[in-house]
């Protein structure tokens, strides 16, 4: 499987993740979300962004209570739990927000 | 939500007429070679896969006598018809488990039996054909071997059995599952099915430390790959990381601070899941099982105690000795090994945990049995442990408890839906509609007694249960940890002072 766009084309999973996460670009996110029918919001991008950074960091996604503190850090502690965090991303902040932000789906029982 | 409908929950359960072949699309992805290969098996399907595949069963027979007792003795009674999840969720008649058993019990019949050998059409026999493996992967994935057509069935013929079998023998021709073979592959690379590093695992216990302490003004411990610690509690990687099992991780963490206990987590022995089982692979449940052995040796500890993970309890209760024994290094005054449940209630026999009950007030409580735990194990010393246990666990921690009907809970409990590896977004339709006889349960005790959230002791019904919820009308916060419950509930003798955790929690 694979996503265009503007006119490049992005090798994926079965499930639409990126195949390969260093070809990720912003747009790439975009245009995964307006397959999902949403806008990307400078909220999701607080989000996106610090899965990236913490992926680059430590392989493998942040865990719920890790990404929440974050979050609340930087946005204040009513935003700091996962009710906010399905608002952005009601797929589930785990796999939908990884999926824009060209990580690997998170495996396992979750 | 999804494109197919979300079954009725209707006044009393209803055993659905038949409609066939509605399921037969279901299908989960299927593995790439790499995680095959890892796993010991090829990367895709072999040139002469009927024969692999058809001599792949005489091996299994030969070597699980269960197995071809369970294929022989079937007369077809039809007590297991209506027992399925999958099929009262469906009504497609192939996820009665009698049809189940039947997809691999003629091909048996044709090769490994008189009759099918001369005179097939007479019984049923058939041939190995590209007919056969696709119904195999279709509907051996629509079982999460939860086994209670088992308890139904007058001979006892388990078809979690059958459904191990028929994997392995897709996997030996390199047919497998996408989800269960990728995670396997990710715990012999990196220790756990999330792919969880050790540096991220630190930053994330790390993190819960702070977290708590900030909540209690108490410094929790949540030790890793600390050498000559006395416990070492392996758990499911989902209770590092998703919620609502963090809080259950939380809740553990708790009750050894309180019990003043010595004990560590492993980076290497990350996870208590062995999707080994699941897959029917003895020698993989066996490579995942020795990593236990390997880290509780390397740390020097005497006690190994599992955290909530319901297929992780079986392997560890009925195989662990024979997988990875002997323990004679361990303590033996303790069971090996334990479960977190047995450890919490021995406390509470021996009045070492004080609760305050009010703390769980705000909400009523029912139990959901994890198949695994209710059918394939036990805990403590007495029949039946595995059921009044956690019961009593909830019992001593809050104040509003009601169980589902009787003939779904115990020994007779309904699968949440997402066990024996579907739990994955592929499976979505199978997980939702073998969800309903629970979630028809479930909402009776909600409505006659206003039950308002579910406890259980599964990673994976955790995991189901916050997906599956919503589709039926409820909140994918209704299903909490077990050992949420305690940790909230729990008196911490050394909390300072309402004065002085405010302070602290200010720093």
């Amino acid at each position: 499987m694979s996503i265009e766009v503007n006119g490049k084309v992005f090798e994926t999973d079965e499930e639409g993740y990126l195949a390969n996460l260093s070809e990720w670009e912003p747009e790439v996110a975009e245009a995964m979300a307006k397959e999902d029918g949403t806008d990307l919001t400078d909220a999701h991008w607080e989000v996106i962004n610090f899965l990236r950074e913490y992926y680059d960091e430590y392989q493998i996604a942040p865990a719920v209570r890790v990404l929440t503190k974050a979050i609340g850090k930087k946005l204040g502690k009513e935003k700091g739990n996962s009710k906010y965090l399905y608002e952005l991303f009601p797929y589930g902040p785990g796999k939908q927000a990884c999926k824009y932000a060209g990580l690997p789906k998170p495996t396992g029982c979750v | 939500m999804a494109d197919f409908e979300t079954p009725e929950l209707t006044e009393i359960p209803v055993v659905p007429h038949i409609k066939e072949g509605v399921m037969a699309d279901s299908k989960p992805y299927v593995a790439k070679a790499d995680f095959q290969e890892a796993l010991g098996f090829p990367g895709e399907l072999v040139d002469n896969w009927e024969k692999v595949a058809v001599d792949k069963l005489g091996e299994l027979k030969g070597k699980y006598r269960s197995l071809q007792v369970f294929l022989d003795s079937c007369v077809k009674c039809g007590a297991c018809t209506d027992k399925c999840h999958y099929y009262l969720g469906t009504s497609d008649p192939k996820n009665m488990p009698v049809a189940r058993q039947d997809l691999l019990r003629k091909v048996y019949r044709r090769h490994y039996t008189f009759a099918g050998k001369y005179f097939p059409k007479l019984v049923g026999a058939v041939d190995m054909t590209k007919e056969v493996l696709d119904d195999w992967y279709s509907y051996y994935h629509q079982c999460s071997q939860c086994r209670r057509c088992s308890v139904y069935c007058p001979y006892g013929i388990d078809t979690a059995e059958i459904s191990m079998a028929a994997r392995e023998i897709m996997d030996e021709i390199g047919v497998g599952q996408k989800y269960c073979n990728e995670i396997i592959a990710k715990v012999f690379k990196i220790g756990n099915n999330l792919g969880l590093p050790e540096p991220a695992l630190a930053d994330t216990l790390e993190g819960l430390e702070e977290e708590v302490e900030e909540d209690t003004g108490i410094p929790i411990k949540f030790p890793l790959d600390v050498k000559g610690a006395d416990i070492m509690l392996v758990t499911p990687s989902a209770d590092f990381f998703a919620e609502p099992h963090v809080d259950g991780l939380i809740g553990y963490a708790k009750v050894f601070h309180e019990a003043g206990a010595s004990w560590t987590i492993s980076s290497y022995a990350s996870e208590a899941a062995n999707f080994g089982m699941f897959i029917g692979s003895y020698e993989n449940m066996r490579r995942v099982s020795r990593r236990i052995r390997k880290a509780a040796k390397d740390l020097g500890v005497k006690r190994i105690i599992f955290g909530e993970c319901g297929h992780a309890w079986r392997v560890a209760y009925s195989f662990l000795n024979t997988l990875a024994g002997p323990w004679d290094f361990l303590d033996p005054n303790y069971p090996v090994p334990q479960h977190i449940c047995e450890y919490t209630h021995d406390l509470i026999q021996q009045g070492k945990l004080k609760f305050d009950k009010s703390e769980n007030d705000h909400m009523t409580l029912t139990f959901h049995d994890s198949c695994n735990v209710a059918r394939a194990s036990r805990m403590g010393d007495k029949p039946g442990g595995q059921f009044r246990i956690p019961r009593e666990i909830i019992k001593a921690t809050c104040n509003n408890f009601y169980d589902m009907p009787s003939d779904t809970i115990g020994e007779a409990t309904f699968c949440c839906g997402g066990g024996g590896g579907l739990l994955t977004d592929d499976l979505m339709e199978i997980r939702v509609k073998g969800a309903m006889p629970r979630m028809q349960a479930y909402k009776t005790v909600v409505e006659d007694h206003g039950v308002t959230n579910v406890a259980a002791i599964c990673a994976i019904c955790k995991t189901q249960f916050a997906k599956v919820l919503p589709y039926y009308g409820f909140t994918m916060d209704q299903i909490i940890s077990l050992h949420q419950l305690v940790g909230d509930a729990l008196i911490l003798s050394d909390a300072p002072s309402e004065a002085t955790a405010t302070e602290s929690s200010e720093e």
